[in-house]
């Protein structure tokens, strides 16, 4: 059984006739032919197929490409690594992945970075963690720990992670609204 | 031999890929565009041991979208003499739970999966085999483990055992493990005649060329492979598997149009070779004082029936320490299982957990530091073959390991230190991995003065060790000129012959060839090369490596905390202090140091091939319920690494450094969580039920 959608991604509209069967990860890269979003498991269990998602002009928030199907994302805005940066140069979070080497074989990358970006919105909107010892505390403050605990959805066999803490951990810092 | 004087090298370039990476726009192999692709979903076996009897394909053949289903009646045939492994739907015999014993190609991926569920197969099933028994009657002496004898013996070191003063005896077990890069493999291939075109996610182009060739009787020349960027090997995709050469016969079935294949995390697990499963028996006898008289060091690994793989796992206990006594040996007991691999540091990784522990148990019968211990029997030349090492600074690591770990605080009493309900304590192992070079590997060098730039080809494998930007630092100083002047072509068999990323020996073969090619260039065209200028060369034998001992050492430090009630298992710190020759790039190093000792930690706490001995199925064929280490299980870690001049090795003074990060961690997590809890744990993985009711 087909039906007909529209996606929206990294501000492009496409307009498309999937199976229902098919997943946004399936439509992004094999019927869009967007392969910044990686296939690592299929499953929802490894985290490379994080995008950003909004419905309505609303924010952003990460979400699994491989668990969602194509056709309930009509309408949807989906936003993947490469289109981070609108088109200009690099996300500062890209930008310290390579600076920090935050990554071997960068096929989990565009899904950490993702990934991020959707954990620095969740923080400054002030949702805790497991690990959050003060739930008063407003904005959550992201130290290692936190910030570990947050992107443990997102697995990296060649086992960046020190590094990625440690990217994701430069861009948080200098809002002066996290340590 | 001379070294090539270091300029780019040993600085921190970032990965030239690097923007690419982060974007997600580098390509990899499934996302190689191509035109109007079918795809590819497989039939797998769910019996260990027999026929197929029948295969019903008639609904799936019925499926709108559908466009071939294959069997073992109706699939191409291969070389008679291919390999079992690679033998694809070449008979009705079922080797193992998970073989293909049939493929549907169709117009959609949806499509091709209904399909697959659609065919009905049906068996006759034999009695098997699925579990690694030690005392199975079929256990044998391999000839061969990889690429070293099954077996060592020198002196008498059963007598020596016995007169020994101190003497400890143990059993150590590992798991299976499996390799679950993140990238699958996957594979595109579209026949076009009898040429073949595949794009392959390949830990050697040159290695699937030379394979596809022979399964279907092609001059080499005919067989194109294509593999820019491989997101992560670990030695699954060193060799080629049975998936690649379903993709390449089911597409020879669809002349013209290209078939897709990326595998599940099941079919990974199934068919892509995993690390063997490991029994190991070692003893040690030694003096009072700590110097060891003898070293035994007995393994029973698993393999498989259809074909053999030996893991290396003794070999380690070979090289470390002194004993005038020692022993090593092999068996294998074949199951009804797909067949093991190369898994990051064959051997070395199951072996030194064993070795590792052995030497922490001896330290504490004889009340001497585990550092000490070590340094005490640190051998003036190779023990296996009596060779000089070229370098060996295992004492160094030890040594500025435990200066900056704060060993010298610590007090070696078990179970000693309860904090707010965790039981925490700190463990030492030493690592080793040797320093290969393959001969065999080409690089070409071409100039052009527009745009006044460098070519630099070889048919090498970027797999996320930094190729593409290590090789660029060693041609930039081999040819004396900036490594923003050189472009480094790789992965392609369109490009000189290169050996496979393996064995730790990528950067040093691929290397030598380019520092041969640049040494010819500057030869013939001086510092001021003409427009268009080329040169070429080739990776000769090492002619130093029948006279010196040469590998990378290192140690490991590691604090473990244990929950007093619940044993739940936490590493809060690890360092790893290397010696490997010169690092030609520290950013890229240190990732692949932090990782390999990542990859230590995850062996010692949660990687486990969990097999139903019923039907030889892994019940854990996902990344749910196959764990490795995700970001919150990895605490304070740092890698950092000794100078080391080493004028042996090769032109470069390099030593692999993939491997060694693996080698000795888990080790140094067990012994660091007897020291926290008093519970001397020998089986891996670690569980907090090793823990209970200590």
């Amino acid at each position: 059984m087909d039906a007909t959608i529209s996606l929206t991604v990294d501000g492009r509209r496409h307009d498309l006739t999937v199976d229902t069967r098919t997943t946004v990860l399936d439509a992004l890269r094999e019927r869009l032919g967007v392969t910044s979003t990686k296939k690592g498991c299929d499953h929802g269990q490894c985290g490379a197929c994080t995008v950003l998602v909004s419905r309505n002009g609303g924010p952003g928030r990460r979400e699994l490409a491989c668990l969602a199907l194509a056709v309930a994302y009509d309408g949807a805005e989906v936003t993947t690594a490469d289109g981070l940066a609108g088109g200009d140069g690099l996300h500062p979070l890209a930008e310290a992945f390579v600076e920090f080497d935050a990554y071997q074989c960068g096929y989990c990358t565009p899904g950490q970075i993702c990934s991020a970006v959707g954990m620095l919105d969740e923080a400054r909107a002030g949702h805790p963690s497991a690990v959050t010892a003060d739930l008063g505390a407003d904005p959550a403050v992201l130290d290692r720990a936190e910030i570990a605990e947050r992107m443990s959805g997102n697995l990296c066999r060649c086992a960046a992670y020190s590094n990625i803490v440690s990217a994701v951990q430069s861009v948080a810092t200098p809002a002066g609204e996290t340590r | 031999m001379t070294l090539v004087e270091p300029r780019a090298m040993g600085t921190a370039l970032p990965r030239i890929e690097g923007p690419a990476k982060v974007t997600g726009t580098a390509h990899y192999a499934f996302e190689q565009f191509v035109d109007d692709p079918l795809y590819l979903a497989g039939v797998v076996s769910s019996i260990a041991r027999g026929r197929v009897r029948a295969i019903d394909t008639s609904v799936a053949e019925a499926l709108p979208g559908v466009v071939a289903v294959l069997t073992a009646e109706s699939a191409p045939r291969l070389a008679p003499d291919a390999g079992a492994e690679q033998a694809v739907l070449q008979s009705d015999a079922v080797h193992y739970r998970g073989e293909y014993v049939a493929a549907v190609v169709a117009e959609s991926p949806e499509t091709a999966r209904e399909a697959a569920d659609a065919v009905v197969v049906s068996y006759e099933a034999e009695p098997s085999s699925t579990v690694l028994d030690p005392d199975s009657p079929e256990a044998y002496t391999p000839e061969i483990v990889v690429m070293f004898p099954p077996d060592t013996v020198a002196g008498d070191p059963d007598a020596a055992l016995v007169a020994s003063p101190v003497r400890t005896r143990a059993t150590y077990t590992t798991s299976g493990n499996h390799h679950h890069p993140m990238e699958p493999h996957a594979s595109i291939a579209r026949w076009d005649g009898d040429r073949v075109v595949v794009f392959e996610s390949t830990q050697s182009v040159w290695e699937t060329r030379r394979g596809i060739a022979g399964l279907f009787a092609l001059s080499e020349d005919a067989v194109t492979v294509v593999s820019p960027h491989v997101g992560g090997g670990f030695g699954t995709k060193g060799g080629m598997h049975a998936n690649s050469v379903l993709t390449v016969l089911a597409a020879r079935a669809v002349p013209g149009r290209p078939v897709k294949l990326a595998l599940t995390r099941r079919e990974m697990t199934d068919t892509t070779g995993y690390r063997p499963g490991t029994v190991q028996h070692v003893e040690l006898g030694a003096d009072t004082d700590g110097r060891l008289r003898a070293i035994t060091h007995d393994a029973v690994e698993q393999t498989a029936r259809m074909a053999e793989f030996g893991e290396p796992t003794a070999v380690y206990s070979r090289h470390l320490y002194a004993a005038p006594h020692r022993r090593t040996t092999h068996r294998l007991v074949p199951l009804d299982r797909s067949v093991p691999t190369f898994m990051r540091a064959p051997g070395e990784a199951p072996g030194s957990f064993a070795a590792e522990s052995a030497m922490d148990e001896l330290a504490h019968e004889l009340g001497i530091d585990p550092i000490e211990l070590r340094i005490r029997n640190e051998p003036d030349v190779d023990p296996d073959s009596g060779l000089p090492f070229s370098t060996r600074n295992l004492v160094a690591c030890l040594r500025r390991g435990a200066e900056r770990f704060g060993w010298a605080d610590r007090d070696a009493t078990p179970r000693a230190r309860l904090v707010d309900g965790w039981w925490h304590g700190t463990g030492v192992a030493a690592s080793f991995f040797p320093a290969f070079t393959m001969p065999g590997s080409a690089a070409s060098i071409r100039y052009d003065q527009d745009p006044d730039r460098f070519r630099v080809d070889i048919a090498a494998a970027d797999i996320g060790q930094g190729a593409r930007t290590a090789l660029t630092q060693i041609a930039a100083d081999a040819l004396g000129v900036p490594a923003s002047r050189v472009d480094l072509n790789l992965g392609d068999t369109g490009l000189p012959h290169a050996t496979v990323a393996g064995g730790s020996a990528g950067t040093a073969s691929w290397g030598t060839a380019i520092v041969d090619a640049a040494d010819r260039f500057r030869d013939k065209w001086g510092d001021d090369p003409d427009d268009a200028a080329e040169a070429e060369g080739v990776a000769q034998a090492n002619p130093d490596a029948a006279a010196y001992a040469m590998g990378a050492y290192g140690a490991h430090f590691v604090e473990v905390a244990v929950h007093a009630d619940t044993g739940e298992i936490r590493v809060p710190r690890m360092l790893g202090v290397f010696a490997a020759g010169r690092i030609v790039n520290p950013l890229t190093a240190r990732s692949q140091f932090l990782g390999g000792m990542v990859w230590g930690l995850s062996m010692a706490l949660h990687e486990e091939s969990v097999v139903d001995p019923g039907v030889g199925h892994v019940v854990n064929g996902d990344l749910a319920g196959y764990h490795f280490a995700a970001h919150a299980d990895v605490g304070d870690i740092d890698a950092e690494w000794i100078e080391e001049q080493d004028p042996h090795v090769n032109p470069m003074g390099t030593k692999g450094i993939g491997e060694i990060g693996i080698v000795g961690a888990a080790a140094a997590v067990a012994n660091a969580a007897h020291h926290a809890t008093g519970v001397r744990v020998r089986s891996l993985p670690i569980t907090l039920d090793d823990f209970l009711g200590s």
